[in-house]
C-alpha cells in the first residue's frame, strides 16, 4: 500500500517536473517532442522487464523503482506541453486545452481499464509493458511524418532509431518467456538446471556445489546433500515395526526418494505410489540426476505409479496395505489441507491390513508446533495409536513425522545396518521431544474447519 | 445472439450495471461467441391452461381408485410419502407434471460432477427438527449423536472449508462480511446486530418456546415476534440506527439469498429468522451446513427412492373435489393427451398456493382462508459448465463453495466439486440471480423477456468481472428460468391472521406446502409433508409417533 502511493505520488510530482523543464525547450520543438515520446518508448517498454530482472538480484529494490517511476513521469510531463505548442498556431488556445486534456484523460481512462481487465490477464506483466512501449515507438515513428515539415534536418537518423526501438521491443515482446526464466534465477541461490511448469506446479532443479536441490512452486522439496536423513527416518520406522511389509503405499512423494529406501527391503512385492503430478513422476523417472539419486525406482517391476489426487483415489480402491508412507507437500493450501484431515485419515484406516503401519511427515515441530500438533492429535481424533518423532535435517532444519497404528505398538530395539543416517541410538532419539517442541494445545484438522491451514499459515509466516 | 429485442450494452444495463455493460461492449468489439447450451425450464404451458379454466374430464373407464393421492412431486410431496411409507401406508400414488422431481431443489448432472438447479444447502439440524433428523439418519449423513442428544453430522457432509469469499472491487477476500477496510463505525454497527440477534436467539415466550424455530411450527407465534412481520428488515434496522453500508449489504445479502428481495422488501420477521433460526445447540453458535454437490437434489434422490414405483410423472393434476366420503382428483396425461381420475379417500395438496386455490373445488367455492394473496419471486439459475478452474490472481482468496459479488445483482455462484474434494480441473458452477422487483409481475415479467442466450451473457458478463478468463473455460450454459420460484416474505404476510388455519384440511383434502410457511425451506416443506401424512395416518386408525413436533 505504502509503495502504492508511493508510486503515485512520485509520478505526479515527476509530470509536473517535466511541465516545468518544458519551458527550457525554445526550439525544434517537434524533434524534440519525438525524441521525448521515443525515450518514453524505451522507458516505459523496458521497465517492467528490467524490475522483473532486478527484483531477486538488486538490493535497492525500491530505489529502482522509484527512480524509473520518476524517469518515466518526468519525459511524460514534458509531452504534453510540447504537443500543446506545436499545436499553437494551428488552433485556438481554448481548443488545444480542450482537445489534448480530453484525449490525455480519456486515453487515461482507456488504459487503466484495459491495463488490469484485458492487458495484464492476457498478455502477462512484461508483454503490457512492452506493448506500451511499442505504441509510444509507433507513434515517435508516425509523428516523423506528421510534423515532417516542422523538422529541419535528421529525419532519417530519427526514423531510424525509432525503428532500431520498435524491432527491440518487438523481440523483447517475443522472447518474455525467456525473461521470465531468467528472472526466476535470481530466486535460487543455485543454477537452474531443469525448470518447468506442470498443470499442477512449477518444478525447478538447481545445482550447486554440495549437490542438488528440487523445488516445487518455489518451496524446497530436497536436497540431494542430507535428503537421505529424511527419507530414512521417514520409511524405516514403519517398515520395521511391521513384521512383514509386502504391499507398500506411498502417498505423495514423486521424487521416488521415499520408494528407494522402501525398494531396499527384499520382502516388499509391491509399491503403489499415487502422486497428483504425472509431470513430477515422470520427471524422476527420466531426468538422470534425478532417477540416478532414487536408485532408478520407477524403473522396478514391483512399482505401480498412479497420477490422481490421493483424495479421491483413496475412496475408489479395495487394496489393503500393510505399510503407508504419506509424504505430502506440506499443508499451505486448503487443497493440500483437506489431506491432513480426519476425513482423510478415516478413509486411509479402510485401507489398512491388520497390523498395518503408517508414517507421516508432519511439517516441522520446531518452526511449526501448532501445525505438528495438530497433525499429530489429527491422526489420534481419526483413531490412530501415534509415536510422534523428529530429526534435524540440515536443508529443512528440525523435521516432524508421526509413527501410526490402529493398535498399540513398540518401536524395535535394532536397526539393521547398511544405512547411512539410522542406526540404534539415532532410532531411539528421534522419539524424544526437547522442551520447545512438546505438545500444546490444537483444534483437530477437519475438512470443515481446515485449522491445520490456517496454523500454518500462521506460524510459517513469521519465518519468511 | 438473437438478442431481439435486446442490444448486448441494453440487456447488461438492465441486468448488471451501466458501467459492467460499458466495459463488456467497448464501441466496434463483436460480442463474443456463446457457448452452447439450452433452456430448461418447469412445463408452462399446461399450468397456464388450467389457468385459463382448463378442466378435462376423464372416461368412464378412466379411473383407479387408491386410499391416498399426493399431488405435487416437490419436496413437501415427496417428504409426504416418506411419511406415509414410514407410518406403513404404503398403497399411496403421487402425481408430478414435471418428468423430474424435487421442484425447486431438484439437480442436473455432467460427465464431471452433479450440481443443483435450486436449494442447495441445509443447515445442520438441531435435535428439535425430529423430521429431519429422522431423514438424515436414514440416508446415513449422520454419525452418531453428541453429549446433548444433539446429531452429528458426518464431516463429508458437512460444507467443506473454506466456505464463503466475496468479490469487492478487483479482489476476492474470505467470508461474507467485508472486513477489509470497514471503518471502526462498520465493526461496531455489525457487533450491535450480532448482539441483537443473540439476544432474540436467547429469547423464550412463556411455553419455553424459541422465537425463531426450525419448522417454524416449533417457534413461538406470541405477539412480541410476530410484530416483527409488520416491519421491512430496512425499518428494523433503521429502528436501531444501523446504517453502515457493509452491513445493509450482508443482511441485505441474506434476504436476497434467502428471500429473493431486498431490505425493503422483506419482512423483518423473516430477515431475523435467517440470522436466529440456525443458531444453538450448547455452543450458541450457527450450526454448520450441510450439502451435496448437487445441493439439496441429494435429499430429493433419497425421497424420491423411497416413493419409488409410486411416483407418476407426466400427470398435471386439473381438478379436486369432493363426492361424498370419496376424493376426485382428475389428472391430464400429457403424453397421452387425455384424462384419468382416482378416487381415493384422502388427498395431500403438495402444491403452490396459488396452484391449490384453483384446483381445490371446496376452495375455489370459497371454503377456508383464502390462499392465493401469498406473492411469488422469480429466479433465474445458471449452470456453467468449466473445462477448467479460472485462474486466481495472487492475494486473492482461493476458491470457495459459495462466491459472492459485492457490486452484482446476483448471488454468485456455487462450486459443484467443493464437495467432491477436487480441487483442480473441469467443475460446474451455479450462478444465481434473483429478480428483485418491488412488484412480483414486474419480476416475473423481466425473468422471461431474456431467454438463454440473453440470460448466459448475463450470467457471463457479470463473472468475467471477477474471472476475466471465465468466457474461454466454459463449454456450457444451461439456464433455468423460475417464474414462480418462491413466496416472498414481504412484510405482513408471514403471519396473517389466517396462517395456523390454511393448513388445516378441508374435509379429507390436506395439505402441504412451504407457502404454508411462507417462507422457503426445506426444513418447512418437509415439515409440511410430514404433517399433512400424520393426519393421514391418524385418520386411517394407525398409531403414529409424530414426528412433525
Amino acid at each position: 500500500m505504502t509503495q502504492f502511493s508511493l508510486v503515485i505520488g512520485i509520478y505526479l510530482s515527476a509530470l509536473g517536473v517535466g511541465a516545468w523543464l518544458s519551458k527550457f525547450v525554445t526550439s525544434n520543438i517537434a524533434r524534440i517532442f519525438i525524441e521525448v515520446e521515443l525515450v518514453v518508448a524505451l522507458l516505459g517498454g523496458t521497465a517492467a522487464p528490467v524490475l522483473f530482472l532486478a527484483f531477486a538480484r538488486v538490493g535497492a529494490f525500491s530505489l529502482l523503482l522509484y527512480s524509473l517511476v520518476f524517469a518515466i513521469g518526468v519525459f511524460v510531463g514534458l509531452e504534453i506541453p510540447l504537443l500543446m505548442r506545436l499545436l499553437e498556431n494551428r488552433l485556438s488556445f481554448k481548443d488545444i486545452v480542450a482537445r489534448v486534456l480530453a484525449f490525455d484523460y480519456i486515453g487515461s481512462l482507456a488504459a487503466s481499464i484495459l491495463f488490469p481487465i484485458i492487458l495484464v490477464p492476457r498478455l502477462g506483466l512484461i508483454r503490457t509493458s512492452l506493448l506500451f512501449g511499442l505504441l509510444n515507438a509507433v507513434v515517435g515513428l508516425w509523428s516523423t511524418w506528421l510534423l515532417n515539415p516542422l523538422i529541419k534536418r535528421g529525419l532519417t537518423g530519427l526514423r531510424i532509431r525509432a525503428i532500431v526501438l520498435i524491432v527491440l521491443l518487438c523481440v523483447g515482446f517475443w522472447k518474455a518467456n525467456a525473461l521470465t526464466s531468467l528472472s526466476e534465477e535470481g530466486l535460487y541461490a543455485d543454477d537452474v538446471v531443469y525448470a518447468t511448469s506442470t498443470p499442477y506446479q512449477r518444478i525447478v532443479v538447481t545445482k550447486g556445489k554440495s549437490g542438488f536441490q528440487l523445488f516445487l512452486n518455489g518451496n524446497l522439496q530436497f536436497a540431494s546433500a542430507d535428503e537421505y536423513r529424511y527419507h530414512e527416518a521417514l520409511v524405516h520406522p514403519a517398515m520395521l515395526v511391521h513384521a512383514n511389509p509386502r504391499r507398500v503405499l506411498v502417498l505423495g512423494g514423486g521424487d521416488g526418494l521415499a520408494m528407494r529406501e522402501i525398494l531396499r527391503r527384499p520382502d516388499v512385492e509391491a509399491v503403489t505410489l499415487v502422486d497428483l503430478d504425472p509431470g513430477m513422476t515422470e520427471l524422476s523417472t527420466r531426468f538422470p540426476p534425478l532417477a540416478d539419486l532414487n536408485a532408478h525406482s520407477f524403473a522396478d517391476p514391483r512399482v505401480t505409479v498412479v497420477n490422481r489426487d490421493a483424495m479421491t483415489w483413496i475412496q475408489e480402491v479395495t487394496d489393503r496395505f500393510d505399510v503407508v508412507i504419506v509424504d505430502f507437500p506440506d499443508p499451505n493450501s486448503f487443497a493440500l489441507g483437506k489431506l491432513y484431515t480426519t476425513r482423510f485419515y478415516g478413509l486411509l484406516r479402510a485401507r489398512l491390513a491388520p497390523g498395518a503401519m503408517v508414517a507421516v511427515q508432519c511439517t516441522s515441530p520446531l518452526f511449526a508446533r501448532t501445525s505438528y500438533w495438530c497433525i499429530i492429535r489429527t491422526l489420534e481424533a481419526a483413531g490412530f495409536v501415534v509415536r510422534p518423532y523428529q530429526t534435524a535435517v540440515p536443508s529443512f532444519g528440525v523435521w516432524g513425522f508421526a509413527l501410526a497404528s490402529l493398535g498399540p505398538f513398540e518401536v524395535p530395539p535394532a536397526v539393521p545396518p547398511g544405512l547411512r543416517f539410522l542406526n540404534d541410538d539415532a532410532l531411539h532419539a528421534m522419539f524424544r521431544f526437547s522442551e520447545d517442541m512438546g505438545p500444546v494445545e490444537v483444534e483437530i484438522n477437519r475438512l470443515d474447519n481446515q485449522a491445520l491451514v490456517r496454523y500454518y499459515e500462521q506460524e510459517w509466516k513469521r519465518w519468511d | 445472439m438473437g438478442l431481439s429485442p435486446w442490444t448486448r450494452r441494453d440487456l447488461l444495463a438492465t441486468f448488471l450495471a451501466a458501467p459492467v455493460a460499458a466495459a463488456s461492449c467497448r464501441s466496434g468489439a463483436e460480442p463474443p461467441p456463446l457457448p452452447p447450451g439450452e433452456l430448461i425450464g418447469p412445463s408452462v404451458e399446461v399450468g397456464h391452461r388450467l389457468r385459463d379454466g382448463f378442466r378435462p374430464e376423464p372416461p368412464a373407464d378412466g379411473w383407479v381408485d387408491m386410499p391416498v393421492v399426493i399431488v405435487g412431486g416437490g419436496v413437501a410431496g415427496l417428504s409426504a410419502a416418506w411419511r406415509l411409507e414410514r407410518g406403513g401406508l404404503d398403497r399411496f400414488a403421487l402425481l408430478e407434471l414435471e418428468p423430474d422431481l424435487g421442484g425447486t431443489s431438484r439437480a442436473g448432472h455432467s460427465d464431471v460432477v452433479a450440481y443443483p438447479w435450486g436449494a442447495h444447502y441445509i443447515p445442520a439440524p438441531l435435535k428439535e427438527d425430529r423430521a429431519l433428523v429422522a431423514l438424515l439418519d436414514e440416508m446415513g449423513v449422520l454419525e452418531g449423536r453428541d453429549a446433548h442428544g444433539g446429531p452429528v453430522v458426518a464431516e463429508q457432509f458437512l460444507c467443506r472449508d473454506p466456505e464463503e469469499r466475496v468479490f469487492h472491487r478487483g479482489r476476492w477476500y474470505e467470508g461474507l462480511y467485508l472486513t477489509a477496510g470497514a471503518s471502526g463505525d462498520d465493526l461496531a454497527q455489525f457487533e450491535t446486530f450480532r448482539a441483537a440477534t443473540r439476544e432474540w436467539v436467547a429469547w423464550r415466550d412463556g411455553r419455553g418456546r424459541r422465537a425463531f424455530g426450525l419448522p417454524i411450527a416449533s417457534g413461538s407465534d406470541d405477539a412480541e415476534v410476530t410484530a416483527l412481520d409488520r416491519l421491512s428488515m430496512a425499518d428494523w434496522l433503521g429502528a436501531r440506527g444501523l446504517t453502515s453500508e457493509r452491513l445493509r449489504w450482508y443482511v441485505e445479502y441474506a434476504c436476497r439469498d434467502d428471500y429473493g428481495g431486498r431490505l425493503e422488501q422483506r419482512s423483518a420477521w423473516a430477515g431475523l429468522f435467517y440470522f436466529c433460526s440456525r443458531v444453538g445447540g450448547f455452543d450458541d453458535e450457527a450450526q454448520p451446513l450441510v450439502t451435496w454437490p448437487e445441493g439439496n437434489g441429494r435429499l430429493v434422490a433419497h425421497l424420491a427412492g423411497v416413493a419409488g414405483e409410486r411416483v407418476r410423472s407426466g400427470l398435471a393434476v386439473t381438478d379436486v373435489r369432493v363426492v361424498g366420503t370419496t376424493i376426485e382428483v382428475v389428472a391430464y396425461d400429457v403424453a397421452a393427451d387425455a384424462a384419468v381420475g382416482f378416487r381415493c379417500d384422502r388427498a395431500i395438496l403438495a402444491t403452490p398456493s396459488f396452484l391449490t386455490e384453483r384446483l381445490v373445488a371446496p376452495l375455489r367455492d370459497g371454503v377456508g382462508p383464502r390462499r392465493d394473496g401469498v406473492p411469488y419471486g422469480a429466479w433465474m439459475v445458471a449452470n456453467l459448465h468449466l473445462r477448467d478452474r479460472p485462474r486466481l490472481r495472487p492475494g486473492n482468496f482461493p476458491m470457495c463453495w459459495d462466491n459472492v459479488l459485492v457490486e452484482s445483482p446476483s448471488l454468485g455462484y456455487v462450486v459443484a466439486t467443493h464437495q467432491t474434494e477436487q480441487d483442480r480441473g473441469p467443475t460446474v458452477l451455479t450462478y444465481y440471480y434473483p429478480l428483485t422487483d418491488e412488484n412480483a409481475r414486474d419480476g416475473q415479467q423481466r425473468l422471461l423477456s431474456a431467454g438463454r442466450d440473453e440470460w448466459a451473457e448475463v450470467a457471463l458478463a457479470d463473472l468475467s468481472v471477477a474471472h476475466p478468463d471465465l468466457r474461454e473455460l466454459t463449454t456450457r450454459v444451461d439456464i433455468m428460468r423460475w417464474g414462480h420460484a418462491m413466496a416472498r416474505p414481504e412484510p405482513g404476510t408471514v403471519w396473517p391472521p389466517d396462517r395456523q388455519r390454511a393448513a388445516e384440511p378441508v374435509g379429507r383434502v390436506h395439505f402441504a406446502h412451504t407457502d404454508l410457511s411462507r417462507v422457503a425451506l426445506f426444513e418447512e416443506a418437509l415439515y409440511h409433508g410430514v404433517r399433512a401424512a400424520e393426519e393421514v395416518l391418524a385418520a386411517s386408525g394407525r398409531r403414529v409417533e409424530s414426528l412433525a413436533l
